[in-house]
């Protein structure tokens, strides 16, 4: 119960904040990445109002020796830049680009019981079945 | 021309989607970054709880959303059911070769100003603008 009612709690402020800012919605997303006939510029300020809010925890956390409730700071190295990075940053984008959707804003749509979402939640986690399956045995040394 | 610009909800939005990566910094350390989440569960790798708390209560939300504010998760101008599955297929493969997607890397990477998501941010805002560009008007 520890471990869990903070992150669940996370997770519903999460939900909330995407329906706000109004991420849940392909068009909205789409909006901004396709300034042809009209820029929506939205999405950068929701980056705007997550990094300006994120960026003091970090500035916080960075004078904790451990985070407050349990475990450690499991916070990726900021090196190297790969191969891996870039082409999976390429394929994210291409992706990105073409629905207008990604992870969150997919997930906590699907409970509105559409059919897109429906897919591109499928679809998505087919995808990422597909990575785990094609590193099964292989090492990974290039970030 | 500027359209449908919602500065103080996407400004208020973008707050809460802090706040929530925030407390799960805070609290336990780690990185609110929902590829990352949903990856691990998917290769089934141990230290799940907190994962599918987070997840359980990110559905919760979906739920509650959509009983309460249904027009939040209008999918009117979305594209077609053909393009959103190769978009997942991408977006869910992507992600995981990149290690983040706009949460991971654009929220909490560029939070820390780690190099590596700085990198990425800029890669896949890159990509997503070229491809959403040139598929306008065609993929609806």
């Amino acid at each position: 119960m520890r471990n869990a009612l903070l992150p669940f709690l996370a997770g519903l402020i999460f939900a909330a904040g995407l329906a706000i800012s109004g991420m849940t919605r392909p068009a909205k997303v789409i909006g901004f990445l396709d300034p042809l006939g009209g820029w929506d510029p939205s999405l950068a300020l929701v980056m705007v109002g997550a990094i300006g809010v994120h960026a003091v925890a970090y500035a916080i956390a960075g004078r904790l020796p451990r985070p407050l409730v349990d475990g450690a700071w499991a916070l990726p190295s900021g090196w190297p830049i790969g191969r891996r990075l870039v082409v999976g940053a390429v394929v994210f984008g291409v992706g990105w680009g073409l629905g207008g959707v990604c992870p969150g804003p997919a997930l906590t749509a699907v409970w509105g019981g559409s059919v897109q979402m429906a897919v591109f939640v499928a679809a998505m986690v087919v995808g990422m079945g597909a990575f785990e399956l094609s590193q099964r045995g292989t090492v990974r040394a290039d970030g | 021309m500027i359209e449908n610009f919602t500065p103080m909800a996407a400004l208020g939005g973008g707050a809460l989607i802090g706040l929530s990566a925030s407390i799960l910094l805070l609290a336990h350390g780690q990185i609110a970054g929902i590829s990352g989440i949903v990856g691990n569960v998917v290769a089934r790798n141990p230290g799940a709880g907190w994962r599918l708390a987070f997840l359980l209560g990110l559905s919760l939300g979906g739920i509650g959303v959509a009983l309460a504010f249904p027009a939040a998760l209008s999918m009117t101008g979305s594209r077609s059911l053909p393009v959103l599955a190769v978009s997942g297929l991408l977006v869910g493969f992507g992600s995981r070769l990149g290690a983040g997607c706009t949460s991971g890397h654009g929220v909490c990477g560029l939070s820390r100003r780690s190099p590596r998501s700085l990198v990425s941010v800029a890669v896949f805002m890159g990509t997503g603008f070229a491809t959403a560009m040139l598929v306008h008007g065609v993929a609806e």
